[in-house]
């Protein structure tokens, strides 16, 4: 099955990424390889059977509610590319008429 | 023996303990070892001599104060995807370059609490996606045993550190065969543990159902007891075991394997087996026999879907994971005047092309209409992997077969075909995808003069068993003594 170049951005906005004409062609290539290869598996019949979502038996990890340390906000934020007062700083996302 | 920076942890550990060697002595012969070294090999994306250095006196005065701890003194390397309080951490990507952890991984911990000397942060695949280390951001790492040949990955900084003398051992992490496959192909012992015996806090999630932090050791022995320290039960990973802890000095150890049975892996014709690796895989089964294991034949018939399954289920995982490097927070940033804007170009221009693919990859597998016929179809195919496993470990204690089909393969020689690259890590799979323990160790050497790896695999919490075994091997043989030939 090929995948289309539509396809391709479509998935590319899912991913929130940005790509480039060469990236796109090449993506719908090897998309189209990769899943090729891939549709071997609909020659397992596996109606009855079980996925696996982990190995571990299942089970709910629980811990007691103790307050425990906490990063400093200063570290907390070290990081960021952008801050302002004590907050991580995004681009506007409401304009003024949607507030 | 020309340096110390050539010791394994058991042996520079009773130098040590015997006064023959200080622990800044240890340290400043490796440190010397990458300075002449790692301009040719490139293991490192990080070094901090002044840190370790620091460590090493530490630990020469807790050691002159009679106290002992397992690393003591010890110099190892991390692989560049364990955070790292107040280091670098940047995953061999262009998207976390410059940032710098407030937290170590529980593991990081555990070792320092032990007393190792920490050198630096090794170059892997970009956050781990990758099978020869030429998916980093930064460069690609050489194989010491052959400059022109990659040293396999995605932990090939690791690796490719401990062969060269460059860290007497290092950890790395292994999601479909990230630190066995770069063993066996730098001549090296790499353990994968079992899915929940080490903790994932703090190591960065690639595909968080198959992540499992490992290690690369330059025998059986430093492996268990590596194995000892990072081992155990954490309350930061939901996915940890409470039976996690792990004593490597309370395992018998035998030269012998009378009254063992030994799987081995009779189908893996028609898959591109290099014949070198297979004589010599046959050839450590010959000495398996010899001392005294019984061998039966199994098959692991779902085994050839692993490979489909694999790069289903853990892009899918890392298309979630991967979601929380939106330049916001950490790390690089484009500019761009509206919120989506950014988030699409910080991620176009911070991630490199692997991991892209399988970004687009996991989405196409999760999207709405495709989830049943891909995500899910993939998960039912593992549990049939997974059963595998369970009817071949009611036959035998142990199974044994290849750790990669070929040996290491030349620097770009796979870079154009992302389909081929993957089917490399054909052995490896199924283990990650069981959350099986798995070892590689040496057993040969191709024409080329290049390692092979034989890989043994337990079933879970059985690698006290994997350690028999593999020593047993090690003591009947000297492929584990070989160092590269270092200019």
């Amino acid at each position: 099955m090929r995948i289309t170049r539509e396809e391709v951005l479509q998935i590319a906005a899912l991913a929130r990424l940005a790509l480039t004409d060469a990236e796109i062609a090449l993506f719908q290539e090897q998309l189209t390889a990769i899943l090729d290869y891939a549709a071997s598996l609909q020659r397992l019949e596996t109606k009855a059977i079980p996925p696996t979502t982990t190995v571990l038996p299942l089970h709910t990890a629980l811990r007691e509610d103790i307050p425990g340390q906490t990063l400093p906000q200063a570290e907390a934020l070290g990081n960021a590319p952008h801050t302002q007062a004590g907050y991580f700083l995004v681009p506007q996302i409401l304009l003024k008429e949607q507030l | 023996m020309t340096s110390p920076a050539d010791l394994t942890i058991h042996e520079a550990a009773m130098l040590l303990d015997e006064g023959a060697l200080t622990s800044v002595a240890l340290t400043e012969a490796v440190l010397e070892r990458i300075l002449t070294m790692d301009s040719a090999v490139h293991a490192y994306l990080t070094l901090t001599p002044e840190t370790a250095l620091e460590q090493a006196a530490q630990a020469d005065v807790v050691r002159a104060s009679g106290e002992s701890l397992p690393l003591l003194g010890i110099p190892l390397a991390l692989k560049d995807n364990l955070s790292t309080r107040g280091i670098p951490t940047s995953c061999g990507s262009r998207i976390l370059e410059g940032y710098v952890p407030p937290f170590d991984a529980t593991v990081v911990r555990r070792l320092k609490s032990a007393g190792a000397v920490l050198l630096g942060k090794t170059n892997l695949d970009e956050f781990a996606m990758g099978s020869s280390t030429e998916n980093s951001a930064f460069f690609p790492t050489r194989n010491p045993w052959c400059l022109e040949r990659v040293p396999g990955g995605s932990s090939g900084g690791s690796a490719a550190a401990v062969a060269a003398g460059e860290a007497l051992a290092a950890l790395g992490s292994d999601t479909g065969g990230s630190v066995r496959q770069p063993a066996a192909f730098c001549g090296l012992v790499g353990l994968r543990p079992t899915y929940g015996r080490c903790s994932r806090y703090g190591l960065v999630a690639f595909a968080s159902s198959l992540d499992q932090v490992g290690l690369l050791a330059r025998d059986v022995s430093d492996a268990a007891l590596l194995l000892s320290v990072i081992a155990g039960y954490d309350a930061r990973d939901s996915t940890s075991l409470p039976q996690a802890s792990f004593d490597g000095a309370a395992i018998p150890r035998r030269n012998d394997l009378r009254g063992l049975r030994v799987g081995v892996l009779a189908d893996y014709e028609g898959v591109g087996v290099q014949p070198a690796v297979k004589q010599a895989v046959l050839a450590a089964v010959a000495t398996l026999a010899d001392l005294g294991a019984e061998l039966l034949d199994v098959q692991l018939p779902h085994s050839e879907f692993a490979f489909a399954v694999y790069y289903l289920i853990a892009p899918a995982e890392a298309s979630a994971n991967l979601a929380r490097f939106d330049g916001l927070r950490y790390g690089y940033c484009a500019e761009a005047g509206t919120l989506e804007e950014l988030y699409r170009r910080t991620r176009g221009e911070g991630f490199g092309t692997e991991v892209k693919r399988r970004l687009m990859l996991g989405t196409y597998a999760l999207r709405a209409g495709y989830y049943e016929a891909y995500y899910i179809k993939a998960q039912q195919a593992r549990t049939l992997i997974r059963q595998d496993f369970e009817a071949a470990f009611a036959q035998v204690d142990i199974i044994v077969g290849p750790t990669s089909p070929v040996t290491a393969f030349r620097l770009g020689e796979r870079v154009a075909d992302p389909l081929q690259m993957y089917l490399a890590d054909i052995f490896t799979l199924p283990q990650a995808l069981a959350g099986l323990p798995a070892l590689s160790l040496p057993c040969g050497f191709d024409e080329q003069g290049l390692p092979i790896g034989l890989q043994l695999t337990a079933p879970a919490l059985e690698e006290a068993c994997l350690s028999q075994v593999a020593y047993a091997y090690e003591q009947a043989t000297s492929w584990h003594t070989r160092r590269p030939n270092l200019i």
